[in-house]
C-alpha cells in the first residue's frame, strides 16, 4: 500500500466515520443538552467533552490501522483524520446557518452552532473548529507515537477528570452526608455547584499519576508475593475477602443513601430475574423471550394476596411470597409443556407470544373483576419483620441481597449436580442429549419451572417494594432487558449476571442527564461490547474457551 | 396396534391435543353463538375481512425482509421493524414539503412516487448499514450474540431517529386521490386500502420472481441453503448477503410508505409492533420461507381483524378488541404446537433451527 | 466454606433487624444558598409531549412571577419524564422520591402515571400537586391514606364527563351513544362517568369498547361499533389513539355522520395534525379559558414574550396555579433560624390543604378535605375547517352550561 492509498483508506475513510458519530451525537442533541453541564467548571462542557473524546479516539484509531509502519504517514494520518472530523462539522455548521434545516432535524438549533465554534461568531468560527479538529488529530498522533507507560498514563489521568467531572452528582451528596470540616473542605477545593474545580482537576491528575506509578512499581511484587503463599495461605486469603465483601455489603445501604440505594435495589431486582433467566438460557440453552410473564406473575400474586384492594384476602408479604414463587413454578411447568417440542428461534418468538398473552389478558377490561385490568392493583403493603416496616430502599436492599444470596446458591448446587449437567448437555445438543438417556420433557420443564420460580420470587419483591402494579410494568422490553444482561455479563456466568446487570441497569440510572439518551446509549453499548467481547463481560472459563474454539472455526471455514 | 400406538403418543402429545381441542371447541361455540345473535350484518364481516387483508398485507411485506434474512443469516433480525419505521419517518419530510408547496394536490402520482423512492433508499441504506456494522463482524459467532446485536441495533435506530427528528407524533397531509371509496361489485371499499392490498400483491409477487427467477435470487438460495457449498460455487457470500438486506430493505420502506399512507401518522416508535407482528407471521408461515412470510402476513391482519369480533363476541367477552393480540399470539402457539416449523415450514427445519 | 456461610447469613439477618436507620424526619434543612428544590414529573416525550410542555411553561412563569426566590433561597427545579402512563409514572416518582432534597413536586400530567406515583412520593413524604389528573379516584375517599399528600388544581371528571353527557343528551339531542377507551386511568374512568351520566338522563349505550394504546387500525373496532348504530361516540383518549379513531370513523360504514367528542386530553393543536380534516366538526370538552379574567391576559402576554408561542394545551393555567399554591404554602412554613431555613413538610401538606380563596388564573382556588382545589368550568368547543387551517384549537366555547 502506497502512503497516498494509507492516507485515503486510514485518515480521510477514519475521519469520516469519526466525523459521522459525532454529527450524530451533536443532531440528537447530546451535545447541546449536556452543555448545560461541565466537567471542569466554565472551561470544559461534557457535551464538549464527549464530542473531543470521539475525535481523538478516531483519530487514534487511524494511526493505529495504519499498515505502513512509517512515523510520519501514522501522524499524518492522525492529523487528516481529525482534519476530517472538523471539516464534516464545520459543513454542517455552516449548511445549518445558511438553510432552514430545522424543521426536520430538531436538534440542529442555533446554540449547538455557537458550541460548536466555540462561541465565535462568522468565519473565525469555523476556523477555530477546524483548528481544534487539528489539535485533537495530532494530539492523537503524539499519543500514538508515545511509549506504552506515559501513554496509558496520559490516557487514565484525562479519563479520572472525566469521570469525576461525569459522577458528581453521587460523589458530593456522599461527601456532603458526612459533615466534616475537613470533608466539607475538601469537597469545596474539587467540585463547584457545576463541575470540577481546575484547582481540583489538576489535584486529580496529580494524584491519580501517583497512585498509578506506586501501583505500577509493586504490580510485579505483590502478584508474585500472593503466588508464592503457600495453599492454605492462600484460601485463608480469599475467605478474609469474601468476609470482607459481606461486610461491604451488609453496611453498604447505610453509606449509600437514599438515591444510590434505590439504584441497587434497581440492579438487585434485574440480579434476580438475571440469575433466573440464566438456569433457562444459559444452562439449559432455551432462548425464553417471554420471561417478563413469570416476573408479572410473581408480582401479581403478591398484589392479590397482600392487597385490601379486589379480594383483601388480607395475607402479609412473608405468607405471600412463597405461594407467589409456587404459582411462577407452576406456570413455569404449564408455558413449558407446549413448547416442548420447539427449538431455536420458533421457541423464541413462542415464549415471547406467552409474555405478550399474559400482559395483554391482565390489561382486559374483560378480566378486569378479577386483575383490576388497566387500573391495575394498589396499596400493597410494605414487608414487614417483626413490626419493622421496610419501607425505604435500603430496607428492600437486605430483602433483595437475601434473596440473591439464595438464589445464588441454588443456581451453584444445581450446577455441579446431575440435572445441572443434563441442562450443559442438552445445551449442546438435544438429539445427542436424549440418546444419552436424558428425559428431555422432564429436564426441559425443570428449567422452565426452575427459572420461573426466581423470576416471580423477583416479581414478588418488585411488588412490594413499588406498591402497586400495572400490566404496562411487564413488557416484553423487560425481557429482552434481561436477556442482554446475561449474555453481555457472559451466558452462564454467574458473576457476570451482576456485572451486567449493574452495567446496564445501573450504569444509566446513575447517569441522570442520560436519561434521555440512555436508550441510545444503551443500543450502541450492547452492540460495541458484543462486537468487541463476544463472549461477555466477565465470561465463564469453559464457555469462553467453547466461544474461541468456534470462532476460530468459523474464522476458517468463511477463509 | 394399540402398543405401537401407546409408543408414539407420550403424555405431553395429549396435553397438548387437549389444549388444542379445547381452544378450538371455545372459538367454534364462539363463532356459533356470535352468528346466531346476528349482530353483524354481510356487509361487516366483509368490511372485517378487508380491513384484515389490507393490514394484513403490510405485515406480509414486512415478513418477506425478516424471512430472507432469516434465511441467509439463520438470525432474528431484531432491527427489521426499525428499518421499516426509518423510511416513511423520513418520507413525512419530504411529503410535507411537497404539500406546502402545493405540488402534492397539482402532480400527486409524481409526488407519491417520490416519496416511495425516499423512504425505500432510507430503509434501505438503514438495513445495508446495520449488516455491515452491526452483523458482518458476527459471522460465525453463537447464534445468541447477532441477537443482542439486534436489539442493540434496533434502541440504537429508535432513538437516533427520535433525537434527529424528535419524539413527537407527526401525520402525513392528506392526498386527495387516496380519499373516499370505489364500489366493487356492489362492495364499498376504501381507496387506501385497495391500492394498498394490490401494491402489496404486486411488489411481492416481483419479489418471489426475482428471488426464483434471477441469477441473484438463485446465488441468494443457494446461500441460504448452504454457505460453504455457494462460497465454492463461486458465489460472493458476502455480497449476496448485502444483497438480501438490500432487497429486505425496500421492502420494509415500500411497506412503511404504504402503512403511513393508511395509518397517516409516523412517529419513531412505530416500527416496533408491525415489526413484532411481521416476525410472528413470518414464523407463523415457517420461517425462511417466502410464500409461507406472506401468507402469515395475511393470515395474521384476517385474525386480527375477524377473530375478535367471530370468536369473542359470542362468549360474551366485554371490549374483544383489547384481546386481539392475544388472540393473533395463542393462534401462534397452536400452529407451533401442532407444526413446529410453521404452515409451510419443512418438517427438516426443526434440525436447522 | 460453610461455617461462612452460615456466619455471613446471621450476621446478614442481625443487620436488617438492628442496624436499620429509622425513617428520616420530614423536616427539610436548608443551607445558605442552598435551593428550595421542586421537582416536576410531566409528559416530556412521545406523542403528548405538548402537554407536558404547556404544564411545564406554566410552571416555569410561577416560579418567575413568585420572583424565583423563596426567604432569600433560591427555587430550584429538575423533572423527570412520566411517558404518560403507570411505569413512566413509577420510575418518575421513585426518582423523585430518592432525592432528599425535595421539598414537594408537581405532576403528573396523566392520571395513569399519577396512580402509581403518587404514593410512592407520599411514602417519603413528599406533597404533590398536579395540574392536569383529571380521574376522579385520585381523590376519592376510596383512594385511602396513600393519597393524603396529594391534591389537584385541574377539575376533576366527575364534572368533565357529566358535562359531556349532558351536551350529547340535551343539546344535540341524541339518545344513542358508544364510548371508546384506550385502557388509561383517565379515558376509563371518563368514559365511564359519561355513560352513567348519559344513562341517569335517559339514553342508551349501545358498546363500550377499549384498545390498546399504540394500536393504529381501528376499523374493525369502529365496525363492532357501528353494528349498534350510535349517534355518538365519546373518545376521551390522548392524542395519537383519538387521532387515529377521529380519522378512520369517517371511513366505517354506518358511522360518516356520527357526532363525535373528545376531551381535555386531546385539546391540542398536535391532535389537528393527527386527526386531520376529520376533525371538523368535532367535540371537545375542556377547560374554559373566556371565562377568566385579567390575569390570564397578563400571563398570556408573558408566555408568549418569553417562549414565542400561544399555549399548547389546556392546563398550562392550572400548572401555574399549582405551582404558586406549593410556593404560597412553603413560604407560609418556611422557618428561618440563623443561616438556615427549615421547611416541614407535614405542616406544609397541612397548609396546603388549607388553602383558602387563593386568587389563581383559574378562579379562586380553594382546596377541600380530598385535594380537589380547582373552580372547574368546562365547556364544550367546536373545531371548525377555519381552526384546522390555523392549526389552533377553538378559543371560543360552543357551548356552556353555566
Amino acid at each position: 500500500m502506497t502512503k497516498a492509498q494509507s492516507l485515503w483508506n486510514q485518515g480521510v475513510k477514519i475521519g469520516a466515520i469519526g466525523g459521522v458519530s459525532v454529527l450524530i451525537i451533536s443532531l440528537i442533541g447530546m451535545v447541546e443538552s449536556f452543555g448545560k453541564r461541565d466537567i471542569i467548571a466554565g472551561v470544559l462542557p461534557m457535551g464538549v467533552a464527549i464530542a473531543l473524546i470521539i475525535s481523538i479516539l478516531a483519530a487514534y484509531m487511524a494511526a493505529k490501522k495504519t499498515p505502513i509502519s512509517d512515523k510520519s504517514i501514522q501522524f499524518a494520518n492522525a492529523v487528516v483524520s481529525g482534519l476530517v472530523i472538523s471539516g464534516f462539522l464545520a459543513a454542517f455548521v455552516m449548511i445549518g446557518r445558511s438553510f432552514n434545516i430545522r424543521e426536520m432535524l430538531v436538534g440542529a438549533s442555533p446554540v449547538l452552532y455557537s458550541i460548536l465554534t466555540g462561541g465565535v461568531a462568522g468565519a473565525g468560527g469555523i476556523f477555530l473548529l477546524l483548528l481544534t479538529g487539528l489539535l485533537c488529530g495530532a494530539f492523537a498522533g503524539i499519543l500514538y507515537m508515545l511509549r506504552d507507560l506515559p501513554r496509558r498514563l496520559t490516557v487514565n489521568a484525562l479519563l479520572t477528570i472525566f469521570i469525576l467531572g461525569l459522577l458528581q452528582e453521587l460523589i458530593l451528596p456522599i461527601l456532603k452526608a458526612w459533615d466534616v470540616g475537613m470533608i466539607n473542605y475538601l469537597a469545596g477545593l474539587f467540585y463547584t455547584l457545576n463541575g470540577l474545580t481546575p484547582v481540583g482537576a489538576i489535584l486529580s491528575v496529580v494524584i491519580f499519576c501517583i497512585l498509578y506509578l506506586l501501583w505500577n512499581a509493586n504490580q510485579g511484587a505483590i502478584k508474585s508475593k500472593y503466588a508464592a503463599l503457600p495453599k492454605e495461605a492462600r484460601k485463608k486469603s480469599q475467605i478474609a475477602a469474601l468476609i470482607v465483601l459481606a461486610v461491604i455489603l451488609i453496611v453498604l445501604p447505610q453509606f449509600l443513601g437514599l438515591f444510590l440505594s434505590e439504584v441497587i435495589t434497581i440492579v438487585g431486582l434485574y440480579v434476580l430475574l438475571g440469575l433466573g433467566l440464566n438456569i433457562v438460557v444459559g444452562y439449559a440453552g432455551l432462548l425464553d423471550l417471554g420471561y417478563v410473564a413469570f416476573f408479572a406473575i410473581g408480582s401479581y400474586v403478591v398484589a392479590l394476596l397482600t392487597s385490601p384492594q379486589i379480594f383483601a384476602f388480607g395475607l402479609n408479604f412473608w405468607q405471600a411470597l412463597p405461594i407467589a414463587v409456587i404459582c411462577g413454578i407452576l406456570a413455569g411447568v404449564m408455558l413449558g409443556i407446549p413448547v416442548l417440542k420447539m427449538r431455536g428461534d420458533y421457541l423464541a418468538i413462542a415464549t415471547l407470544g406467552f409474555g405478550e398473552i399474559i400482559r395483554i389478558l391482565v390489561l382486559s377490561d374483560f378480566l378486569r373483576p378479577w386483575l383490576g385490568g388497566a387500573q391495575g392493583i394498589g396499596s400493597i403493603p410494605n414487608p414487614n419483620l417483626f413490626g419493622f416496616q421496610m419501607v425505604k430502599p435500603q430496607h428492600i436492599y437486605y430483602l433483595l441481597l437475601a434473596g440473591i444470596i439464595l438464589v445464588i446458591f441454588i443456581s451453584l448446587r444445581l450446577k455441579k449436580s446431575k440435572i445441572g449437567r443434563a441442562w450443559m448437555a442438552m445445551r449442546e445438543d438435544e438429539d445427542v442429549a436424549q440418546a444419552m438417556g436424558i428425559n428431555l420433557v422432564a429436564t426441559k420443564l425443570l428449567a422452565f419451572a426452575t427459572g420461573a420460580g426466581f423470576s416471580a420470587l423477583s416479581g414478588a419483591i418488585f411488588a412490594s417494594k413499588i406498591g402497586s402494579v400495572y400490566p404496562h410494568s411487564f413488557n416484553v422490553f423487560i425481557s429482552i432487558n434481561v436477556v442482554c444482561i446475561v449474555i453481555i455479563g457472559g451466558i452462564g456466568s454467574l458473576p457476570g449476571i451482576v456485572v451486567g446487570a449493574a452495567v446496564l441497569m445501573g450504569l444509566p440510572e446513575l447517569l441522570r442527564e442520560f436519561a434521555e439518551y440512555r436508550m441510545f446509549v444503551y443500543g450502541v453499548a450492547l452492540v460495541i461490547v458484543m462486537l468487541l467481547r463476544p463472549e461477555g463481560l466477565l465470561p465463564e472459563a469453559r464457555h469462553k474457551m467453547e466461544f474461541h474454539d468456534e470462532t476460530e472455526a468459523g474464522a476458517k471455514t468463511v477463509a | 396396534m394399540f402398543q405401537k400406538w401407546k409408543d408414539r403418543v407420550t403424555v405431553t402429545d395429549i396435553v397438548m391435543w387437549m389444549i388444542g381441542g379445547t381452544l378450538l371447541l371455545l372459538c367454534l361455540w364462539g363463532s356459533v353463538s356470535t352468528i346466531r345473535a346476528g349482530l353483524y350484518t354481510k356487509s361487516h364481516w366483509i368490511d372485517f375481512l378487508i380491513f384484515g387483508l389490507a393490514q394484513g398485507s403490510i405485515y406480509a411485506l414486512i415478513a418477506t425482509g425478516y424471512t430472507m434474512v432469516y434465511g441467509v443469516l439463520k438470525m432474528i433480525n431484531f432491527a427489521h421493524g426499525e428499518v421499516f419505521m426509518s423510511g416513511p419517518f423520513t418520507g413525512y419530510f419530504v411529503a410535507t414539503a411537497m404539500w406546502r408547496s402545493d405540488f402534492l394536490d397539482n402532480h400527486p402520482i409524481m409526488a407519491i412516487v417520490a416519496i416511495f423512492a425516499v423512504a425505500m433508499f432510507v430503509s434501505t441504506m438503514v438495513a445495508f448499514l446495520v449488516e455491515k456494522i452491526a452483523y458482518r463482524p458476527l459471522r460465525g459467532a453463537p447464534r445468541l450474540i447477532p441477537l443482542i446485536t439486534a436489539i442493540g441495533a434496533s434502541f440504537f435506530l429508535q432513538y437516533l431517529f427520535k433525537g434527529l427528528y424528535g419524539s413527537g407524533v407527526n401525520a402525513y397531509p392528506d392526498i386527495e386521490i387516496l380519499n373516499g371509496f370505489w364500489m366493487i361489485f356492489g362492495i364499498r371499499v376504501l381507496k387506501i386500502q385497495v391500492i394498498v392490498i394490490i401494491a402489496a400483491i404486486v411488489l411481492m409477487l416481483v419479489l418471489y420472481n426475482f428471488i426464483m427467477l434471477t441469477r441473484v435470487g438463485k446465488a441468494i438460495r443457494a446461500v441460504s441453503e448452504d454457505k460453504e457449498a455457494a462460497a465454492l460455487m463461486g458465489i460472493n457470500v458476502d455480497a449476496m448477503i448485502s444483497t438480501t438486506f438490500i432487497i429486505g430493505g425496500m421492502a420494509a420502506g415500500a411497506a412503511g410508505v404504504l402503512y403511513a399512507l393508511m395509518f397517516k401518522q409516523v412517529h419513531f416508535f412505530m416500527g416496533f409492533l408491525p415489526g413484532l407482528k411481521a416476525f410472528t407471521a413470518a414464523v407463523l408461515g415457517g420461517i425462511g420461507n417466502i410464500p409461507g412470510a406472506m401468507l402469515g402476513g395475511i393470515f395474521l391482519g384476517l385474525i386480527e381483524s375477524v377473530a375478535p369480533a367471530l370468536f369473542l363476541d359470542g362468549l360474551g367477552i366485554i371490549a374483544p378488541y383489547q384481546l386481539k393480540d392475544a388472540i393473533a399470539f395463542t393462534m401462534l402457539v397452536m400452529v407451533l404446537i401442532f407444526r413446529p416449523t410453521g404452515i409451510l415450514g419443512e418438517r427438516l427445519a426443526s434440525k436447522k433451527a | 466454606m460453610k461455617n461462612v456461610l452460615k456466619v455471613f447469613i446471621a450476621v446478614c439477618f442481625l443487620f436488617s433487624v438492628t442496624a436499620m436507620p429509622a425513617v428520616a424526619g420530614n423536616v427539610v434543612k436548608l443551607q445558605k444558598g442552598e435551593p428550595v428544590h421542586l421537582a416536576y414529573w410531566f409528559v416530556t416525550s412521545g406523542a403528548n409531549t405538548s402537554l407536558g410542555m404547556d404544564t411545564f411553561r406554566g410552571v416555569e412563569i410561577a416560579i418567575e412571577d413568585f420572583g424565583g426566590k423563596l426567604k432569600g433561597h433560591p427555587i430550584k427545579l429538575t423533572g423527570q419524564d412520566e411517558m404518560c402512563g403507570p411505569e413512566g409514572g413509577q420510575a418518575a416518582a421513585s426518582k423523585i422520591a430518592s432525592d432528599p432534597t425535595v421539598i414537594a413536586s408537581i405532576g403528573s400530567n396523566c392520571s395513569s402515571a399519577a396512580k402509581p406515583g403518587v404514593p410512592i412520593l407520599w411514602k417519603m413524604g413528599i406533597p404533590n400537586v398536579s395540574p392536569s389528573n383529571t380521574a376522579p379516584f385520585l381523590t376519592d375517599p376510596a383512594s385511602g391514606p396513600d393519597f393524603d399528600g396529594y391534591l389537584r388544581t385541574c377539575h376533576n371528571d366527575k364534572v368533565q364527563g357529566a358535562v359531556a353527557a349532558e351536551f350529547a343528551f340535551t343539546k344535540l339531542g341524541l339518545k344513542k351513544a358508544a364510548t371508546i377507551h384506550d385502557g388509561s386511568v383517565y379515558a376509563e374512568q371518563l368514559q365511564q362517568v359519561f355513560a352513567d351520566t348519559f344513562t341517569k338522563l335517559g339514553g342508551t349505550i349501545t358498546s363500550q369498547e377499549a384498545v390498546s394504546p399504540g394500536d393504529t387500525d381501528m376499523r374493525p373496532v369502529l365496525t363492532k361499533i357501528a353494528s349498534g348504530k350510535p349517534e355518538f361516540i365519546y373518545l376521551p383518549m390522548f392524542i395519537a389513539e383519538s387521532g387515529h379513531v377521529t380519522r378512520q370513523c369517517k371511513e366505517v360504514a354506518g358511522l360518516e355522520k356520527v357526532a363525535l367528542m373528545s376531551a381535555d386530553g386531546s385539546f391540542s393543536p398536535d391532535f389537528l395534525k393527527a386527526a386531520g380534516k376529520a376533525v371538523i366538526g368535532m367535540y371537545h370538552s375542556s377547560p374554559d379559558f373566556s371565562a377568566l379574567g385579567d390575569s390570564y391576559g397578563k400571563f398570556l402576554e408573558k408566555h408568549k414574550a418569553k417562549y414565542g408561542i400561544s399555549p399548547e394545551a389546556p392546563f398550562h393555567a392550572h400548572a401555574y396555579d399549582a405551582a404558586m399554591l406549593i410556593l404560597n404554602a412553603i413560604d407560609k412554613v418556611a422557618v428561618v433560624s440563623g443561616d438556615t431555613l427549615e421547611i416541614d413538610r407535614e405542616a406544609l401538606v397541612k397548609a396546603m390543604y388549607a388553602t383558602k380563596g387563593m386568587k389563581g388564573l383559574t378562579g379562586t382556588i380553594t382546596c377541600d378535605e380530598h385535594g380537589d382545589c380547582a373552580d372547574p368550568k368546562i365547556a364544550v368547543y367546536k373545531t371548525s375547517e377555519a381552526d384546522l387551517k390555523a392549526g389552533l384549537m377553538p378559543t371560543v366555547p360552543f357551548w356552556k352550561k353555566y
